[in-house]
Protein backbone atom coordinates (compact mmCIF):
# COMPACT_ATOMS: atom_id res chain seq x y z
CA UNK A 1 0.00 0.00 0.00
CA UNK A 2 1.41 3.34 -1.12
CA UNK A 3 0.53 6.18 1.00
CA UNK A 4 -0.49 9.77 -0.31
CA UNK A 5 -0.94 12.75 2.04
CA UNK A 6 -3.92 14.77 0.89
CA UNK A 7 -1.51 18.06 1.24
CA UNK A 8 -0.10 16.84 -1.48
CA UNK A 9 -3.41 16.74 -3.52
CA UNK A 10 -4.72 19.66 -2.50
CA UNK A 11 -0.97 21.43 -3.53
CA UNK A 12 -1.42 19.62 -7.29
CA UNK A 13 -4.92 20.54 -7.41
CA UNK A 14 -4.07 24.27 -6.79
CA UNK A 15 -0.58 24.22 -9.22
CA UNK A 16 -3.45 22.55 -11.96
CA UNK A 17 -6.18 25.00 -11.51
CA UNK A 18 -3.90 27.90 -11.83
CA UNK A 19 -1.77 26.50 -15.25
CA UNK A 20 -4.68 24.72 -16.76
CA UNK A 21 -6.55 28.51 -16.72
CA UNK A 22 -3.22 30.49 -18.36
CA UNK A 23 -1.14 28.09 -20.29
CA UNK A 24 -3.41 26.41 -22.89
CA UNK A 25 -2.41 22.98 -23.79
CA UNK A 26 -0.24 22.96 -27.20
CA UNK A 27 -2.26 20.29 -28.80
CA UNK A 28 -5.25 22.77 -28.85
CA UNK A 29 -2.99 25.39 -29.87
CA UNK A 30 -2.08 23.06 -32.63
CA UNK A 31 -5.30 23.24 -33.34
CA UNK A 32 -5.80 26.49 -33.69
CA UNK A 33 -2.76 26.88 -36.05
CA UNK A 34 -3.67 24.00 -38.41
CA UNK A 35 -7.25 25.49 -38.93
CA UNK A 36 -6.09 29.59 -39.84
CA UNK A 37 -4.07 28.09 -42.11
CA UNK A 38 -6.72 25.75 -43.86
CA UNK A 39 -9.53 28.66 -43.36
CA UNK A 40 -10.11 29.97 -47.05
CA UNK A 41 -12.79 32.86 -45.94
CA UNK A 42 -10.25 35.93 -44.59
CA UNK A 43 -12.71 37.03 -41.88
CA UNK A 44 -12.38 33.90 -40.15
CA UNK A 45 -8.49 33.62 -40.53
CA UNK A 46 -8.47 37.57 -38.76
CA UNK A 47 -10.57 35.89 -35.88
CA UNK A 48 -8.21 32.55 -35.63
CA UNK A 49 -5.54 34.95 -35.39
CA UNK A 50 -6.74 36.86 -32.40
CA UNK A 51 -7.82 34.04 -30.55
CA UNK A 52 -3.74 32.56 -30.83
CA UNK A 53 -2.95 36.31 -30.05
CA UNK A 54 -4.90 35.49 -26.76
CA UNK A 55 -3.46 32.53 -25.82
CA UNK A 56 0.14 33.74 -26.08
CA UNK A 57 -1.05 37.52 -24.41
CA UNK A 58 -2.50 35.00 -21.49
CA UNK A 59 0.79 33.07 -20.75
CA UNK A 60 3.40 35.15 -20.96
CA UNK A 61 0.86 38.26 -18.69
CA UNK A 62 0.10 35.73 -16.77
CA UNK A 63 -3.88 36.39 -17.29
CA UNK A 64 -6.34 33.71 -17.54
CA UNK A 65 -7.19 32.76 -21.19
CA UNK A 66 -11.12 33.53 -20.76
CA UNK A 67 -12.80 35.92 -17.89
CA UNK A 68 -15.00 31.82 -17.26
CA UNK A 69 -12.14 30.04 -15.51
CA UNK A 70 -14.99 27.93 -15.68
CA UNK A 71 -16.43 25.24 -12.66
CA UNK A 72 -13.50 23.02 -11.31
CA UNK A 73 -14.02 19.62 -13.15
CA UNK A 74 -11.74 17.51 -11.35
CA UNK A 75 -10.69 13.93 -12.60
CA UNK A 76 -9.08 11.03 -10.43
CA UNK A 77 -7.97 8.52 -11.29
CA UNK A 78 -6.69 6.18 -8.27
CA UNK A 79 -4.90 3.59 -8.10
CA UNK A 80 -6.03 0.95 -5.33
CA UNK A 81 -2.79 0.23 -4.33
CA UNK A 82 -2.85 3.75 -2.91
CA UNK A 83 -3.87 4.86 0.72
CA UNK A 84 -4.65 8.92 0.74
CA UNK A 85 -4.38 10.08 3.94
CA UNK A 86 -6.75 12.88 5.27
CA UNK A 87 -9.90 13.40 3.19
CA UNK A 88 -9.72 13.46 -0.30
CA UNK A 89 -12.65 15.46 -1.09
CA UNK A 90 -11.66 17.91 1.12
CA UNK A 91 -7.90 18.22 0.29
CA UNK A 92 -9.40 18.38 -3.87
CA UNK A 93 -11.59 21.35 -2.40
CA UNK A 94 -8.93 23.25 -0.79
CA UNK A 95 -6.49 23.00 -3.69
CA UNK A 96 -9.38 24.61 -5.80
CA UNK A 97 -10.14 27.33 -3.44
CA UNK A 98 -6.76 28.19 -3.20
CA UNK A 99 -5.85 28.05 -6.56
CA UNK A 100 -8.58 30.02 -7.58
CA UNK A 101 -7.34 32.85 -4.97
CA UNK A 102 -3.91 32.63 -5.63
CA UNK A 103 -4.72 32.79 -9.54
CA UNK A 104 -6.62 35.36 -9.25
CA UNK A 105 -9.19 33.56 -11.53
CA UNK A 106 -13.07 33.91 -11.10
CA UNK A 107 -15.07 32.59 -8.72
CA UNK A 108 -18.31 31.01 -10.39
CA UNK A 109 -19.82 28.53 -8.32
CA UNK A 110 -23.34 29.28 -6.76
CA UNK A 111 -24.27 27.07 -3.77
CA UNK A 112 -27.46 26.06 -4.72
CA UNK A 113 -29.42 25.81 -8.27
CA UNK A 114 -32.16 28.51 -7.75
CA UNK A 115 -31.15 30.69 -5.02
CA UNK A 116 -27.94 31.21 -6.82
CA UNK A 117 -25.94 32.82 -3.90
CA UNK A 118 -21.87 32.42 -5.00
CA UNK A 119 -20.15 30.68 -2.80
CA UNK A 120 -17.19 32.88 -2.68
CA UNK A 121 -14.38 30.70 -3.64
CA UNK A 122 -15.09 28.26 -6.06
CA UNK A 123 -15.51 25.49 -4.57
CA UNK A 124 -17.45 22.45 -4.41
CA UNK A 125 -14.80 20.55 -7.23
CA UNK A 126 -16.99 18.84 -9.60
CA UNK A 127 -14.93 15.29 -8.98
CA UNK A 128 -14.64 12.31 -11.10
CA UNK A 129 -13.66 9.33 -9.16
CA UNK A 130 -12.15 5.99 -10.81
CA UNK A 131 -10.39 3.27 -9.37
CA UNK A 132 -7.29 2.10 -11.64
CA UNK A 133 -5.08 -0.81 -11.16
CA UNK A 134 -1.73 0.50 -9.51
CA UNK A 135 -0.24 2.36 -6.91
CA UNK A 136 -0.17 5.74 -8.40
CA UNK A 137 -2.83 8.94 -8.23
CA UNK A 138 -3.40 10.55 -11.76
CA UNK A 139 -5.15 14.08 -11.60
CA UNK A 140 -6.69 15.95 -14.68
CA UNK A 141 -7.84 19.42 -13.62
CA UNK A 142 -10.15 20.74 -16.41
CA UNK A 143 -12.09 23.78 -15.76
CA UNK A 144 -15.33 23.74 -17.79
CA UNK A 145 -16.95 27.47 -18.86
CA UNK A 146 -20.72 27.29 -19.26
CA UNK A 147 -21.28 29.02 -22.25
CA UNK A 148 -20.42 26.10 -24.09
CA UNK A 149 -21.67 23.69 -21.63
CA UNK A 150 -25.16 25.72 -21.90
CA UNK A 151 -24.58 24.32 -25.55
CA UNK A 152 -24.73 20.50 -24.46
CA UNK A 153 -27.40 17.97 -25.45
CA UNK A 154 -28.65 14.53 -24.63
CA UNK A 155 -30.81 12.18 -25.94
CA UNK A 156 -32.04 8.76 -25.81
CA UNK A 157 -32.18 7.18 -29.27
CA UNK A 158 -33.52 3.85 -30.95
CA UNK A 159 -31.40 0.76 -31.68
CA UNK A 160 -32.90 1.56 -35.11
CA UNK A 161 -32.01 5.37 -35.71
CA UNK A 162 -28.26 3.58 -35.79
CA UNK A 163 -25.00 5.78 -36.67
CA UNK A 164 -27.23 8.01 -39.15
CA UNK A 165 -29.41 8.94 -36.04
CA UNK A 166 -26.13 9.12 -33.75
CA UNK A 167 -24.75 11.69 -36.76
CA UNK A 168 -28.42 13.68 -37.01
CA UNK A 169 -28.34 14.32 -33.50
CA UNK A 170 -24.82 15.33 -33.13
CA UNK A 171 -25.29 17.65 -36.03
CA UNK A 172 -28.75 19.51 -34.55
CA UNK A 173 -26.69 20.17 -31.32
CA UNK A 174 -23.98 21.69 -33.33
CA UNK A 175 -26.43 23.92 -35.52
CA UNK A 176 -28.76 24.72 -32.57
CA UNK A 177 -25.37 25.85 -30.38
CA UNK A 178 -24.36 28.31 -33.34
CA UNK A 179 -22.10 31.33 -32.45
CA UNK A 180 -22.95 30.97 -28.44
CA UNK A 181 -20.35 28.50 -27.78
CA UNK A 182 -17.70 30.47 -28.42
CA UNK A 183 -16.27 28.21 -32.06
CA UNK A 184 -14.32 26.83 -33.04
CA UNK A 185 -15.40 24.70 -30.91
CA UNK A 186 -14.50 20.91 -29.52
CA UNK A 187 -17.27 18.27 -29.69
CA UNK A 188 -17.43 15.22 -27.10
CA UNK A 189 -19.42 12.57 -27.97
CA UNK A 190 -20.75 9.37 -25.79
CA UNK A 191 -22.64 6.93 -27.05
CA UNK A 192 -23.86 3.84 -24.86
CA UNK A 193 -23.62 3.01 -21.05
CA UNK A 194 -27.43 4.51 -19.65
CA UNK A 195 -28.34 8.39 -19.49
CA UNK A 196 -25.75 9.09 -16.80
CA UNK A 197 -22.67 7.41 -18.44
CA UNK A 198 -23.24 8.80 -22.13
CA UNK A 199 -22.78 12.26 -20.54
CA UNK A 200 -19.65 11.14 -18.46
CA UNK A 201 -18.33 9.38 -21.97
CA UNK A 202 -18.79 12.87 -23.60
CA UNK A 203 -17.52 14.86 -21.07
CA UNK A 204 -14.19 12.53 -21.03
CA UNK A 205 -14.37 12.39 -24.77
CA UNK A 206 -13.02 16.28 -24.28
CA UNK A 207 -10.19 15.06 -21.99
CA UNK A 208 -8.52 13.32 -25.42
CA UNK A 209 -6.17 14.75 -27.02
CA UNK A 210 -7.19 17.76 -29.08
CA UNK A 211 -7.46 16.28 -33.04
CA UNK A 212 -6.40 12.67 -31.67
CA UNK A 213 -8.51 9.86 -33.22
CA UNK A 214 -10.29 7.31 -31.10
CA UNK A 215 -8.29 4.44 -31.07
CA UNK A 216 -11.41 2.16 -32.65
CA UNK A 217 -10.88 2.70 -36.59
CA UNK A 218 -14.83 2.88 -37.12
CA UNK A 219 -15.35 5.51 -34.68
CA UNK A 220 -12.15 7.26 -35.90
CA UNK A 221 -14.03 7.42 -39.36
CA UNK A 222 -17.09 8.28 -37.41
CA UNK A 223 -15.32 11.22 -35.79
CA UNK A 224 -13.88 12.26 -38.79
CA UNK A 225 -16.93 12.06 -41.08
CA UNK A 226 -18.57 14.19 -38.36
CA UNK A 227 -16.11 16.88 -38.72
CA UNK A 228 -16.09 17.52 -41.90
CA UNK A 229 -19.69 17.78 -41.49
CA UNK A 230 -19.61 20.20 -39.07
CA UNK A 231 -17.69 22.47 -41.17
CA UNK A 232 -19.74 22.31 -43.82
CA UNK A 233 -22.01 24.12 -42.06
CA UNK A 234 -20.34 27.38 -42.42
CA UNK A 235 -21.10 28.90 -38.75
CA UNK A 236 -16.94 29.79 -38.75
CA UNK A 237 -15.55 31.36 -35.74
CA UNK A 238 -17.46 33.18 -33.45
CA UNK A 239 -20.20 32.38 -35.60
CA UNK A 240 -19.33 35.26 -38.36
CA UNK A 241 -19.26 32.52 -41.48
CA UNK A 242 -16.62 30.36 -42.03
CA UNK A 243 -14.93 26.71 -42.68
CA UNK A 244 -13.36 26.60 -38.92
CA UNK A 245 -16.75 25.54 -36.58
CA UNK A 246 -14.71 22.60 -35.10
CA UNK A 247 -11.50 21.44 -34.41
CA UNK A 248 -12.05 18.12 -33.52
CA UNK A 249 -14.42 15.47 -32.78
CA UNK A 250 -14.01 12.68 -30.56
CA UNK A 251 -16.28 9.83 -29.11
CA UNK A 252 -16.45 7.48 -26.95
CA UNK A 253 -18.27 4.76 -26.27
CA UNK A 254 -19.35 1.68 -23.91
CA UNK A 255 -21.76 -1.47 -24.02
CA UNK A 256 -25.61 -0.60 -23.53
CA UNK A 257 -28.60 -1.93 -22.77
CA UNK A 258 -30.19 -3.98 -26.27
CA UNK A 259 -32.99 -1.33 -26.07
CA UNK A 260 -31.32 1.53 -25.89
CA UNK A 261 -29.03 3.75 -28.16
CA UNK A 262 -27.98 7.26 -25.46
CA UNK A 263 -25.78 9.89 -26.86
CA UNK A 264 -24.61 12.57 -25.41
CA UNK A 265 -22.69 16.36 -26.76
CA UNK A 266 -20.31 17.83 -24.98
CA UNK A 267 -19.74 20.84 -25.94
CA UNK A 268 -16.25 22.50 -25.33
CA UNK A 269 -15.30 26.18 -26.26
CA UNK A 270 -11.71 26.70 -28.05
CA UNK A 271 -10.15 27.27 -24.57
CA UNK A 272 -10.41 23.96 -24.07
CA UNK A 273 -8.67 23.63 -20.63
CA UNK A 274 -7.17 20.80 -19.18
CA UNK A 275 -3.94 19.64 -17.59
CA UNK A 276 -2.84 16.62 -15.45
CA UNK A 277 -0.41 15.93 -12.74
CA UNK A 278 0.37 11.79 -11.59
CA UNK A 279 1.21 11.62 -8.03
CA UNK B 1 -10.96 49.86 -41.94
CA UNK B 2 -12.69 49.53 -38.39
CA UNK B 3 -14.81 52.60 -37.25
CA UNK B 4 -14.25 54.64 -34.37
CA UNK B 5 -17.63 54.82 -31.92
CA UNK B 6 -17.44 56.47 -28.55
CA UNK B 7 -19.90 55.41 -25.69
CA UNK B 8 -22.08 56.94 -24.61
CA UNK B 9 -24.04 56.20 -27.90
CA UNK B 10 -26.48 58.25 -29.30
CA UNK B 11 -29.56 56.38 -30.87
CA UNK B 12 -28.74 58.15 -33.87
CA UNK B 13 -25.19 57.09 -33.78
CA UNK B 14 -26.14 53.80 -32.93
CA UNK B 15 -28.32 53.74 -36.15
CA UNK B 16 -25.68 54.45 -38.51
CA UNK B 17 -23.88 51.35 -38.05
CA UNK B 18 -24.30 48.56 -40.30
CA UNK B 19 -24.18 44.46 -39.34
CA UNK B 20 -21.01 43.65 -40.04
CA UNK B 21 -18.76 47.24 -38.95
CA UNK B 22 -15.98 45.91 -37.18
CA UNK B 23 -15.72 49.07 -34.79
CA UNK B 24 -13.16 49.93 -32.36
CA UNK B 25 -14.85 51.35 -29.42
CA UNK B 26 -13.71 53.94 -26.94
CA UNK B 27 -15.59 55.72 -24.28
CA UNK B 28 -17.55 54.82 -20.91
CA UNK B 29 -19.57 51.68 -21.10
CA UNK B 30 -20.96 49.51 -17.78
CA UNK B 31 -20.46 45.41 -17.09
CA UNK B 32 -23.53 43.07 -16.24
CA UNK B 33 -24.72 40.19 -16.38
CA UNK B 34 -27.59 38.22 -15.58
CA UNK B 35 -27.79 38.92 -11.72
CA UNK B 36 -27.64 42.56 -12.51
CA UNK B 37 -29.90 42.41 -15.36
CA UNK B 38 -32.14 40.91 -12.84
CA UNK B 39 -31.87 43.83 -10.27
CA UNK B 40 -32.07 46.91 -12.50
CA UNK B 41 -35.11 45.34 -14.05
CA UNK B 42 -36.41 44.91 -11.22
CA UNK B 43 -35.77 49.03 -10.20
CA UNK B 44 -37.34 49.97 -13.90
CA UNK B 45 -40.84 47.93 -12.86
CA UNK B 46 -40.96 49.74 -9.63
CA UNK B 47 -40.02 53.02 -11.39
CA UNK B 48 -36.77 53.49 -9.20
CA UNK B 49 -33.74 55.18 -10.15
CA UNK B 50 -31.17 53.02 -11.91
CA UNK B 51 -27.29 53.19 -10.02
CA UNK B 52 -26.10 54.45 -13.46
CA UNK B 53 -27.51 56.55 -16.10
CA UNK B 54 -29.07 54.38 -18.57
CA UNK B 55 -29.82 57.08 -21.37
CA UNK B 56 -27.49 56.39 -24.73
CA UNK B 57 -25.82 53.56 -22.64
CA UNK B 58 -23.84 50.67 -23.83
CA UNK B 59 -23.24 47.31 -21.67
CA UNK B 60 -21.17 45.20 -21.94
CA UNK B 61 -22.06 41.98 -20.85
CA UNK B 62 -18.88 40.48 -18.70
CA UNK B 63 -17.84 38.90 -15.65
CA UNK B 64 -14.01 39.49 -15.52
CA UNK B 65 -11.80 37.84 -13.42
CA UNK B 66 -10.21 39.28 -10.53
CA UNK B 67 -7.12 42.38 -10.87
CA UNK B 68 -3.85 42.11 -10.10
CA UNK B 69 -2.32 44.71 -8.20
CA UNK B 70 -1.76 47.62 -10.76
CA UNK B 71 -3.65 46.86 -13.17
CA UNK B 72 -7.55 48.06 -13.53
CA UNK B 73 -9.30 44.89 -14.51
CA UNK B 74 -8.51 40.88 -15.24
CA UNK B 75 -9.51 38.79 -18.38
CA UNK B 76 -12.19 40.61 -19.85
CA UNK B 77 -14.06 38.71 -22.67
CA UNK B 78 -17.72 38.81 -23.38
CA UNK B 79 -20.50 36.03 -22.14
CA UNK B 80 -23.68 34.57 -23.91
CA UNK B 81 -26.22 37.07 -24.82
CA UNK B 82 -29.08 35.32 -25.08
CA UNK B 83 -29.36 35.43 -21.05
CA UNK B 84 -29.76 38.52 -21.37
CA UNK B 85 -32.97 38.71 -23.53
CA UNK B 86 -35.12 38.50 -20.96
CA UNK B 87 -34.11 41.95 -19.44
CA UNK B 88 -32.74 43.51 -22.46
CA UNK B 89 -35.59 45.44 -24.10
CA UNK B 90 -36.96 46.83 -20.75
CA UNK B 91 -33.24 48.66 -20.58
CA UNK B 92 -32.98 50.00 -24.43
CA UNK B 93 -36.92 51.02 -23.69
CA UNK B 94 -35.31 53.32 -20.84
CA UNK B 95 -32.25 54.56 -22.99
CA UNK B 96 -29.85 51.76 -23.25
CA UNK B 97 -28.34 52.10 -27.08
CA UNK B 98 -25.58 49.11 -27.07
CA UNK B 99 -25.09 45.42 -26.03
CA UNK B 100 -21.78 43.95 -26.33
CA UNK B 101 -21.87 40.07 -25.91
CA UNK B 102 -21.64 37.15 -27.93
CA UNK B 103 -24.15 34.91 -29.68
CA UNK B 104 -27.54 34.90 -30.82
CA UNK B 105 -30.42 37.81 -29.60
CA UNK B 106 -34.24 37.29 -29.37
CA UNK B 107 -37.09 38.65 -31.36
CA UNK B 108 -38.15 40.53 -28.72
CA UNK B 109 -34.53 42.17 -28.09
CA UNK B 110 -34.24 43.19 -31.81
CA UNK B 111 -37.48 44.34 -32.38
CA UNK B 112 -36.77 46.79 -29.11
CA UNK B 113 -33.35 47.98 -30.78
CA UNK B 114 -35.42 48.51 -34.08
CA UNK B 115 -38.09 50.71 -32.48
CA UNK B 116 -35.89 52.62 -30.33
CA UNK B 117 -32.85 52.57 -32.13
CA UNK B 118 -30.04 50.54 -30.54
CA UNK B 119 -26.81 48.04 -31.91
CA UNK B 120 -25.81 44.50 -30.47
CA UNK B 121 -22.16 44.34 -30.54
CA UNK B 122 -20.19 40.87 -30.76
CA UNK B 123 -16.69 40.80 -28.52
CA UNK B 124 -14.13 37.26 -29.21
CA UNK B 125 -15.38 35.09 -26.99
CA UNK B 126 -12.77 33.33 -25.10
CA UNK B 127 -10.71 36.38 -25.94
CA UNK B 128 -10.49 37.98 -22.40
CA UNK B 129 -6.84 38.51 -22.10
CA UNK B 130 -6.21 39.58 -25.34
CA UNK B 131 -9.42 42.45 -24.41
CA UNK B 132 -8.35 43.10 -20.78
CA UNK B 133 -5.83 45.65 -22.42
CA UNK B 134 -8.47 47.66 -23.97
CA UNK B 135 -9.69 48.52 -20.39
CA UNK B 136 -8.11 51.62 -18.80
CA UNK B 137 -9.94 51.93 -15.56
CA UNK B 138 -12.84 50.20 -14.03
CA UNK B 139 -14.86 50.77 -10.65
CA UNK B 140 -17.67 48.90 -9.06
CA UNK B 141 -20.67 51.33 -9.66
CA UNK B 142 -23.46 49.19 -7.99
CA UNK B 143 -23.94 45.21 -6.68
CA UNK B 144 -20.17 44.84 -4.61
CA UNK B 145 -22.21 41.77 -3.68
CA UNK B 146 -22.10 39.99 -6.83
CA UNK B 147 -18.30 39.63 -6.88
CA UNK B 148 -17.62 38.98 -10.64
CA UNK B 149 -21.27 40.00 -11.31
CA UNK B 150 -21.31 43.47 -9.80
CA UNK B 151 -22.26 46.43 -11.95
CA UNK B 152 -18.74 48.14 -13.02
CA UNK B 153 -17.98 51.53 -14.90
CA UNK B 154 -15.60 51.09 -17.40
CA UNK B 155 -13.15 53.51 -19.27
CA UNK B 156 -12.10 51.58 -22.76
CA UNK B 157 -10.25 52.44 -25.42
CA UNK B 158 -10.24 50.95 -29.19
CA UNK B 159 -12.64 47.68 -27.86
CA UNK B 160 -12.68 45.43 -30.67
CA UNK B 161 -15.98 44.90 -31.28
CA UNK B 162 -18.45 43.71 -34.92
CA UNK B 163 -21.51 44.68 -34.92
CA UNK B 164 -23.89 41.60 -35.07
CA UNK B 165 -27.41 42.47 -34.79
CA UNK B 166 -27.51 46.37 -36.67
CA UNK B 167 -30.84 49.10 -35.87
CA UNK B 168 -32.84 47.51 -38.68
CA UNK B 169 -32.56 44.26 -37.50
CA UNK B 170 -29.73 42.80 -39.48
CA UNK B 171 -27.80 40.01 -38.67
CA UNK B 172 -24.39 39.13 -39.40
CA UNK B 173 -24.96 35.14 -37.77
CA UNK B 174 -26.95 34.73 -40.87
CA UNK B 175 -25.49 37.18 -42.88
CA UNK B 176 -21.53 36.05 -42.88
CA UNK B 177 -22.43 32.47 -42.54
CA UNK B 178 -24.66 32.89 -45.67
CA UNK B 179 -21.95 35.18 -47.81
CA UNK B 180 -19.39 32.73 -47.01
CA UNK B 181 -21.26 29.62 -48.19
CA UNK B 182 -22.29 31.24 -51.39
CA UNK B 183 -18.53 31.81 -51.96
CA UNK B 184 -18.02 28.30 -51.85
CA UNK B 185 -20.55 27.66 -54.72
CA UNK B 186 -18.43 30.86 -57.07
Amino acid sequence: MREISSALVADAVARLCIEANIVLPKDVRDCIALREREEPWAPAREILGRIAENYAVAERERLPICQDTGLACVFLEIGQEVHISGSLEDAVNEGVRRGYREGFLRKSAVRDPLDRVNTGDNTPAMIYYEIVPGDALKITVAPKGFGSENMSQIKMLRPSDGVEGVKAFVLKAVEEAGPNPCPPIIVGVGIGGTFDKAALLAKKALLRETGAPSPNPFYARLEHELLEEINALGIGPQGFGGRSTALAVSIETMPTHIAGLPVAVNINCHVARHRTEVL
Amino acid sequence: MAIKVTAPLSPEDARKLRCGDSCLLSGVIYTARDAAHKRLCELLSAGKELPFDVKNSVIYYVGPTPEHDGLPIGSAGPTTSYRMDAYSPALIAAGETGMIGKGRRSAAVVAAMREHGAVYFGAIGGAGALLSHCVKMAEVVAYDDLGAEALRRLVVEDLPVTVVIDAEGNDLYEKGRKEYLESLRK
